[in-house]
């Protein structure tokens, strides 16, 4: 019988777990070994597909059909014995009893991780008594005293409502209590903080590593931000193709990393922690200030909400937009950013205020006095890029199809024309014009957006408003990406309004900033005064919020907190 | 809640007039009466129609009033009195003759509801859990030769056996010798007897198509993530399934309730016929051929009514179920 050193709770040993596909056989995860030690946090990091969850995953046997573990151990310790969670029947009484009991998890998506028929209470209160003898009264008053240890307010009335009730943090919280309502000693968080706004994240994460520190868990936290890693790591793993490329304590990972595609994954972070380098001063700007090609003046949208209560969508927005410049507009969920982008397009219609567009030979047009056809027109020279690459490309369009589709509708080019135009185009991106033919399936998620760039440039607009084009994309491909529109912008002469909620991706592509909080344009800027110097208490605790991927210079240790004023 | 149910309620009074002045206008469409039919049918056989009778006859049934006219009369006589008039061709009220063709209509209904439900439900999880297992295929096969044969040649084929095999009296819901007699423990566990045919060949499309949506419903709901999060605290795996994703598949199943009366009326008409069965199809089947306009005209409406009320019923249970739809 193996044993394992004293700190050492799990012991992953040459791990692999094989996905018995129709065709072949899917190697997930190759000889994987790591260990788990009480009180410390190792995280695993990687990109998508790199195997990093089925890792997570196949600790507890969870893993969905048709994965396998086809080797190794997973050494747990049970007392003064050794269980090896590999050996033991994924419906088994044993493994059942570790399941929440010993390691409990925490997912990406708190919306979809939570069931949405029951009340949140019921949920925790069901995983309390799975494994203690506690009855209904006891378990009920235990799981108000997680609900709380995880700082949800009124969690005595909160306990009775439903996953849907709940703002993405506090479902968030839940889902942490459910994990913690076995009394686990090993968490495992699969991307814990993903879906979540980057104050929440910043909070979600300190209370992570709070309640890891006072019930002395071993933690395995799986994230694809090297940001989160330098803050909340002790030891990282770097995994890709299934295998770990590099192991080894934070400080050493993010100083003396080793391995090309360590030093590539932290050079694709780092490059996004400051502006891109080919950027013109904005003082240049002011020398010889040319007439901005789109004016936002006093734009506003209000939503009628059930009874009286409006919600002020958009308030009050002004800002222009100059040639030749990105305006980033920065923003958490519910800030009304996306809104403000449709405004602009008027594919949703403006409550208030004038949207102004400066048009080629210098005659001003009042975008939101325009009629059908005119806006036609407008939607010719002002594009639109979509976040979800996979959701915005028609499966059943050829590529061919998708990007010339706005050329045929618009009655510019057939045939051979229209063949060329889409090659030139697809050149322009980065695509080779060989996959003219294939369909968007046959392309990665990086691929896909290009596709939808070229679309947007099939028309030879002046503006494009990228609405979070980059935030479904891996770090590597997102700089990438974030590159090929810097280029594409020097060679065509755009403008950008790029909408996102991350603001390492606004600083490095941006000139200006805007910060929308709550339907207002809170602070106003330059990309490196936002970033570096914000004015404002908000925009400094959204910019003190983000992760620093320097485990030498944890930010979020003094991170600013953010009290809205009530009536805001 | 209760004021929801109020507010539905009260919906369903106007709903039901426009319904039935529908109906009505549809059963008048047809050039002529019912009396012309009768003519029609009399000369066929050769009997002298004396056109004097014919007018008076008119007369006496209000056939020559304007179409609002005759409309208002009727409703009128239904809201004040319960009397849904006279039907011509069995020349007895209405009431007399749809009492009891709703009410077995109702039993068969619920029957077959509960049929289709207590089949499809434990199938419909094992071919979902158990997706492309032996099993799975072995049901989806008999699923589809329940969607694609038509009922009444199932009923025709079940009707042979049965009286083949088994020596039942088939067709109709009783033995010859019940037929008029009162109803006694004995003529109870007859009509049981003969109840298994029609609620096995009604249900039988209804089964195989509800077996193929709970399947399809649960294939996408098994690989949700709060799926993986409940076997992740330890739950058994037939209580991960049970309690979380069928759960929530089960929607489809409660909003069939609603559906299930129009069905059996309208969809398996032939299959009543050719059953004998006393439900509400043939009659209405012939009382629209006939042009017989009350008869058929309180059928349709009560029908309708049975429809909304279960529709309401299904709505409550659903909101009972899931509450996304509650608090919305």
């Amino acid at each position: 019988m193996a044993t394992l050193p004293d700190d050492v709770v799990l012991s992953v040993e040459d791990l692999c777990v094989d996905f018995r596909l129709r065709t072949h056989i899917l190697h997930a995860v190759e000889k994987v070994s790591f260990q788990l030690k009480r009180g410390q946090t190792l995280c695993l990091v990687g990109e998508s597909g790199s195997g990093k969850s089925v890792t997570a995953r196949s600790l507890l046997q969870i893993v969905d059909r048709p994965g396998q573990i086809v080797g190794g151990n997973i050494l747990l310790r049970n007392g003064d014995a050794i269980t090896d969670i590999a050996g033991l029947h994924p419906d088994s009484q044993t493994m059942r009893a570790i399941r929440g009991r010993r390691i409990g998890l925490i997912f990406q998506e708190p919306m979809s991780s939570l069931s949405p028929v029951h009340t949140i209470g019921s949920q925790i209160v069901e995983a309390i008594r799975l494994h203690s003898k506690m009855d209904r009264k006891a378990a009920r008053e235990r799981m108000i005293e997680l609900l709380r240890q995880v700082e949800i307010p009124n969690a005595d009335k909160m306990a009775d409502r439903y996953t849907f009730e709940f703002s993405g943090g506090m479902r968030q919280r839940a889902m942490i209590a459910m994990a913690l309502a076995g009394d686990p000693d090993i968490l495992i968080a699969d991307e814990p903080t993903t879906a979540l706004d980057v104050t929440t994240q910043a909070e979600i994460l300190d209370l992570i590593k709070r309640l890891q520190v006072s019930r002395g868990m071993a933690m395995l936290l799986i994230t694809h931000d090297m940001g989160i890693v330098a803050e909340v790591a002790d030891e990282v793993a770097v995994m890709r193709f299934g295998r770990i490329v590099e192991h080894g304590p934070v400080d050493a990972i993010y100083h003396a990393a080793v391995h090309p595609y360590t030093r590539q994954l932290l050079a694709s972070t780092v490059k996004l922690t400051h502006h891109a380098e080919a950027r013109q001063p904005v003082s240049a700007f002011s020398a010889e200030m040319p007439k901005p090609v789109l004016s936002v003046r006093g734009l506003g949208k209000t939503f009628g909400l059930a009874g009286n209560t409006v919600l002020r969508a958009v308030d009050d927005a002004n800002f222009d937009l100059y040639p030749g410049e990105n305006l980033g507009i920065v923003g958490e969920s519910g800030s009304g950013k996306t809104t403000l982008g449709r405004l602009i397009l008027r594919t949703v219609e403006p409550t208030t205020g004038k949207v102004i567009y400066r048009a080629r030979d210098g005659q001003e047009i009042d975008v939101t006095s325009l009629g059908k056809r005119e806006l036609r027109g407008f939607h010719r020279e002002v594009r639109l890029v979509f976040q979800d690459p996979f959701a915005s490309l028609n499966p059943r369009m050829t590529v061919k199809e998708v990007i010339g589709d706005p050329l045929i509708v618009n009655g510019l080019a057939k045939g051979k024309a229209l063949e060329d135009r889409v090659a030139e185009l697809m050149r322009l991106v980065g695509l080779d014009p060989m996959g003219m033919e294939r369909y968007p399936h046959a392309f990665s998620g990086g691929q896909r957006q290009r596709i939808g760039i070229a679309r947007a440039l099939a028309l030879e607009p002046r503006i494009i408003i990228a609405d979070e084009a980059t935030s479904a994309l891996d770090v590597s491909i997102r700089s990438q990406i974030l590159d090929l529109l810097l280029d594409i912008k020097k060679r065509l002469n755009l403008s950008f309004v790029f909408i996102s909620h991350d603001i390492s991706v606004v600083r490095y592509f941006c000139d200006r900033v805007a910060v929308m909080h709550r339907g207002k344009i809170v602070e106003l800027g330059s990309a490196e005064q936002i970033c570096t110097a914000p004015q404002e208490a908000y925009t400094k605790s959204l910019i003190s919020a983000v992760p620093n991927p320097d485990p030498r210079d944890k930010r979020m240790l003094h991170r600013q907190r953010f009290v809205a004023p009530a009536n805001a | 809640m209760l004021a929801y149910i109020v507010r539905r309620i009260l919906y369903m009074i106007p709903t039901l007039f426009g319904m039935s002045l529908i109906a009505f206008l549809i059963i008048q469409l047809p050039p002529g009466d019912y009396l012309t039919s009768m003519i029609a049918t009399m000369s066929d056989s050769g009997q002298a129609v004396d056109p004097a009778q014919i007018e008076r006859l008119r007369e006496t049934y209000g056939l020559d009033a304007p179409f609002y006219l005759q409309y208002l009369k009727w409703i009128w006589g239904i809201v004040s009195r319960g009397d849904f008039g006279h039907s011509f061709e069995w020349n007895q009220p209405v009431a007399n003759l749809i009492w009891a063709r709703m009410g077995s209509t109702l039993v068969i209904s619920l029957l077959s509801l509960l049929f289709v439900w207590i089949v499809a439900l434990p199938i419909g999880i094992y071919s979902a859990v158990r997706r492309g297992s032996v099993g799975d295929h072995v049901f989806t096969f008999f699923g589809f030769i329940g969607l694609a044969v038509p009922n009444f040649i199932l009923a025709l084929t079940l009707m042979y056996l049965a009286y083949k095999y088994l020596g039942l009296s088939v067709g109709g819901l009783n033995s010859p010798e019940y037929a008029e007699a009162p109803w006694s423990l004995a003529k109870v566990g007859d009509f049981l007897a003969h109840l298994w045919i029609p609620i096995i060949i009604i249900g039988a499309s209804g089964t195989a198509a509800l077996i193929r949506i709970l399947r399809a419903n649960l294939t996408d709901e098994l690989h949700k993530p709060y799926v993986v999060t409940a076997r992740a605290k330890g739950l058994p795996e037939y209580k991960v399934i049970l309690k979380y994703p069928v759960r929530i598949a089960l929607n489809p199943f409660v909003s069939a309730i609603g559906w299930v009366l129009p069905h059996l009326v309208s969809g398996v008409t032939i299959t009543a016929i050719v059953l004998n069965l006393p439900t509400a199809g043939p009659l209405l089947f012939r009382a629209l051929i006939s042009q017989d306009m009350y008869l058929a005209g309180s059928f349709i409406l009560l029908l309708s009514a049975l429809t909304l009320v279960g529709m309401l019923l299904s709505d409550i249970l659903l909101a009972l179920l899931d509450p996304r739809i509650r608090f919305n």
